[in-house]
């Protein structure tokens, strides 16, 4: 019998089931959450940063039993409280890589407040916020994410509060990194996923996900098939807004307003070309918001809206103990407790 | 003791005393904070024992000459040792009408009072609510006390005629003419306030000029006037020889945390949000980014806690600080560092509640909110700070027990000593003891696999001989582990639901905080007799008035001794039997008999309890007849 460690040798290049607990995944059948977690497993070995350095955090739902099946540090703290927790985290470990996941409940509903002030900060985590427009561990309430309307369990006559713009208000909190992406759509997932975690900042990627036992079909147009080009918008740095069944229409400003145009009308020059560094462009595309039944509606623009280089909390707060050091000299115990002013008793 | 001196141009009486009681009182912009200060740093430096209590209006700056907006600062100070900021004032400084209203009551008779009077003028005495056209001054109701009369403001005024400054500014240094005129009375130097002045104005030099002028002339303005007959004296304290500083409450509780921090070697992480009386920890902290120490101003008090639980998984001493309405919202988060079971400091400097409450007075009301305030059986450690001074030593127990335990510890001050201070025969420090952390590093055990091979594994929730599990922090390879708020398996922290598991998990726990007090202190006896008639049970800040009562009881021959515990979860082992060893236990308390429900449900014990729930401290006087009356 041999004895062996747990984990693989420094030169082992690590793969996707490296990152796989020895945790039973509990999500229901069919969950979209198991795409999410696989296409994540499947990344982390392309990061080029230790096992040991990455850290996923979450708060309370059922995105957030994320960590439990990711073979790396994890925390699964409290109903909304994941992004405070990693920015304790955070600030005072930099080195490492942490990921908070949080579903529509826990990160704009209970834990709206630390969201936007972790975005407020650019304390330098990522933040992936599983949006399946429902709460699904408490079996089927609305969430703030639901559309006007919706019939739940806690509204059977329909909702009454109108939904978040979930990524407009991440822009309005200081985002720095602002992408969507979806469940079923693995390879889109991937990138984005990585360029979240290329990003010096917080890292916001909303992830539309099937919740198929509670809100089943809630993102259907955006993913199946048969509607997905005609209602997605899928941006690409430096090309074209282009959508459509056959890739035959566009997006173009008239002034301050975007329209939608047919290709074959316009020259290509005339067409937005996405600009994810353009914060005013990114303003007008969280803006794509529309009710897909709405007769003129704008499509649902996936990919970056926007990234922004911004000095993060995490660096300042720790540039700024180094140089009070430097200035200072390190902390003298005894000096402290001496004080400014001491009397001898003889 | 009376003895004229020839030194001063006319006959004047040097008078010696052991104690005395000032009150400075007046409106909150009116400095009386800073003049109180400065008459306790110089006292503390000519070796006077002392003890101070300020007392803030809840508003910044409450309306102007109203009841409401009275500020205070009392100081006790004494050639013999001082226990308490006193019952009673000898001298009340009154800078207007509601100053003199307000406080007159705790005014020993024969008191002296000195009256700015400016602040006596017809709006002030309106806004003081006295009726029209009457004065307290002029109406024969202090005829039992010494009244001087000062125009502080036109003496001020006058000092500073020609100096350039505005009457406004000018009318901002009245404060130091007082503080001069006192200096005087009490035959204390000025110096140590010229070398406050020349450090504070560094930046304005036409404000140390001012400053010290108007200081000057408040003095020799005592020298001079001929109402003054009478000088005091007040000697050195027969205190333990050795180098003394002065302290504040909050000041040392941040000082106790750095230096638990450098002890351990552990950066030091403060998760908080602003709230009385607890943020000076937070400013006090904040200026030591020097020792390494992080301070996050966090957008509420949830995320206070949770920011330090996130540093605290990695790897760093992990503390938040709030006062009762804070602590409310942190409980789920504390909740969760039970489960975890990770280090976590939790201050709390109680303040009068519930809800809002009294944001600036004292109160002990929060006991049972530290032990119980959190849903499941959610036991932590709790610990309190009986004077300024002890704030530093509990604030470096309670990081001490939380990293060696690997459990919560929540320390309990309050608002009468955040904010009042003491002399304090600080340690150096070589004397404070290192508290050894020991990182997880490898794997803790051997598992068999389905297939007979055995693999090394770490299990994260191990225990040891103190049933604290191992600390493995993030950036360790081969440790990588998921730690959570779900019921869990004993050792694998599996998440597990069984019925059995639960119970056995609750207990351990719970077995856990309690095995904790083979490493505490046991309980002594402050003062007094092992066994006895009454013993005084006290905790927190309650230490002084207790001691100063039951030193002077044990003078008049009454058999009382007194306790004070400090560790209030665990309790220390042989406190029962102490308790076993007194026919009555009486127990003062700034709340509803929190502590006494405790000691009742613990040893059965029948307490006396002596309730003071109205956001001031007891006095020793009132705690004194207590005693007497149940000693009958």
């Amino acid at each position: 019998m041999s004895t062996t460690t747990a984990t693989p040798a420094p030169t082992e290049k690590l793969t996707a089931k490296d990152f796989t607990s020895d945790q039973e995944v509990r999500w229901c059948p069919g969950c979209g959450d198991y795409s999410i977690l696989k296409q994540a497993q499947t990344i982390m070995p392309e990061l080029g940063i230790p096992k040991e350095n990455i850290a996923f955090v979450a708060g309370i739902g059922c995105a957030s039993r994320f960590p439990y099946y990711m073979d790396t540090y994890g925390l699964h703290s409290i109903h909304g409280r994941a992004t405070a927790v990693a920015s304790g985290l955070k600030t005072t470990r930099p080195e490492l890589s942490v990921w908070v996941v949080a579903g529509d409940g826990d990160g704009l509903s209970i834990g709206g407040n630390h969201t936007i002030h972790l975005l407020r900060r650019n304390i330098n985590v990522n933040m992936m916020l599983f949006n399946n427009e429902i709460y699904g561990l408490t079996k089927g309430q609305y969430s703030p994410a639901s559309p006007l309307g919706k019939i739940s369990k806690s509204t059977p006559f329909g909702s009454i509060d109108y939904p978040f713009n979930p990524l407009a208000l991440v822009l309005g909190a200081g985002g720095t990194f602002i992408a969507r992406s979806m469940d079923r759509d693995p390879v889109h997932l991937r990138s984005m996923m990585k360029r979240a975690h290329e990003h010096h900042g917080t890292s916001f990627l909303e992830i539309y996900q099937n919740c198929n036992v509670f809100n089943d079909g809630a993102f259907e147009v955006f993913t199946e098939k048969a509607s997905k080009k005609e209602e997605t918008l899928m941006m690409e740095h430096g090309k074209p807004l282009i959508f459509g069944a056959t890739a035959d229409k566009g997006i173009k400003l008239d002034g301050f307003k975007p329209i939608v145009v047919n290709i074959a009308d316009v020259s290509a020059n005339d067409l937005w070309i996405h600009d994810e560094r353009d914060e005013m462009k990114a303003t007008l595309l969280t803006r794509f918001f529309d009710d897909p039944k709405k007769i003129g509606h704008m499509p649902r623009p996936f990919g970056i809206f926007l990234v922004q280089d911004k000095p993060t909390y995490d660096d300042a707060m720790n540039a700024q103990v180094a140089d009070i050091i430097k200035a200072k000299g390190k902390g003298d115990l005894d000096a402290l407790l001496r004080g400014r002013e001491t009397w001898t008793i003889n | 003791m009376t003895t004229a001196t020839q030194e001063t141009k006319r006959q004047v009486e040097n008078k010696e005393l052991k104690n005395v009681v000032i009150l400075f009182a007046g409106d909150s912009g009116d400095g009386i904070q800073l003049t109180g200060t400065q008459f306790t740093n110089t006292s503390a430096l000519l070796g006077n024992d002392i003890s101070t209590f300020p007392n803030f209006p809840a508003e910044i700056r409450a309306p102007q000459g109203t009841l409401a907006g009275v500020s205070g600062f009392q100081l006790h100070f004494g050639s013999v040792n001082i226990y308490t900021a006193g019952d009673h004032s000898d001298v009340m400084v009154v800078m207007n009408a509601a100053a003199l209203k307000a406080n007159i009551k705790s005014l020993k008779p024969g008191g002296i009072i000195i009256a700015n009077m400016e602040g006596f003028g017809p709006k002030n005495l309106e806004l003081a609510k006295y009726a029209k056209g009457d004065n307290p001054l002029k109406n024969g109701s202090l005829d039992k006390y010494k009244v001087y009369e000062v125009d502080v403001t036109k003496l001020t005024r006058a000092c500073l005629e020609g100096s350039g400054l505005g009457v406004k500014d000018i009318d901002r240094s009245k404060n130091m003419f007082v503080l001069g005129f006192l200096l005087w009375m009490y035959n204390r130097s000025m110096d140590p306030t010229l070398s406050f002045l020349k450090e504070q104005f560094k930046k304005k030099p036409e404000l140390i000029e001012t400053n010290t002028k108007v200081l000057k002339a408040g003095y020799n303005y005592g020298e001079t006037t001929e109402t003054f007959t009478t000088r005091y004296e007040v000697k050195a304290a027969p205190m333990p020889k050795g180098i003394y500083r002065s302290i504040m409450g909050n000041q040392a509780t941040a000082m106790g945390l750095i230096a638990a921090a450098k002890k351990s070697g552990l950066t030091l992480f403060y998760g908080t949000y602003p709230i009385t009386p607890a943020s000076d920890i937070l400013h006090e902290l904040a200026k030591h980014k020097n020792f390494d120490v992080k301070t996050f101003q966090a957008e509420d008090e949830i995320a206070a806690v949770c920011t330090a639980i996130g540093a605290s998984f990695g790897g760093n001493l992990g503390v938040t600080g709030s006062s009762g309405p804070g602590i409310a919202l942190k409980a789920e988060a504390i909740g969760l560092a039970v489960m975890l079971e990770i280090p976590l400091v939790i201050v709390n400097v109680q303040r009068g509640g519930p809800s809002t409450g009294l944001p600036t007075k004292t109160e002990q009301a929060d006991l049972l909110q530290a032990l119980y305030g959190r849903n499941g059986e959610c036991p932590i450690v709790v610990v309190a700070a009986a004077s300024p001074s002890d704030c530093f030593h509990m604030a470096f127990e309670a990081c001490r027990i939380s990293l060696e335990h690997m459990v919560p510890v929540m320390l309990l001050t309050d608002g009468y000593i955040a904010n009042g201070s003491e002399p304090w025969r600080f340690p150096s420090a070589s004397d404070i003891p290192e508290i050894k952390i020991k990182f997880a590093t490898k794997p803790n055990s051997v598992v068999e696999n389905a297939d007979g091979t055995k693999i090394e594994k770490f299990l994260p929730y191990l225990r040891d001989e103190k049933l604290s599990r191992p600390w493995a922090v993030p950036g360790t390879k081969g440790l990588e582990h998921r730690i959570g708020g779900i019921e869990k398996e004993n050792e694998t922290g599996n998440i597990s639901y069984d019925p059995e598991n639960h119970e056995f998990m609750v207990k351990l726990r719970q077995e856990k905080v309690d095995r904790v007090a083979n490493y505490v202190p046991e309980q002594k006896i402050d003062n007094g007799k092992e066994k006895g008639k009454i013993l005084v049970l006290g905790w927190g800040s309650t230490y002084g008035s207790i001691k100063t009562a039951v030193k002077e009881c044990i003078d008049e021959g009454i058999d009382v001794s007194h306790a004070h515990v400090k560790y209030m979860n665990p309790l220390p082992k042989n406190l029962g039997s102490i308790l076993k060893n007194f026919d009555k236990v009486l127990m003062p308390e700034m709340n509803n008999g929190q502590f006494s429900k405790i000691i009742r449900d613990q040893f059965l014990t029948p307490t006396i309890n002596f309730n003071k729930i109205k956001g001031i401290p007891f006095s020793s006087g009132e705690l004194k007849e207590k005693i007497k009356e149940i000693n009958k």
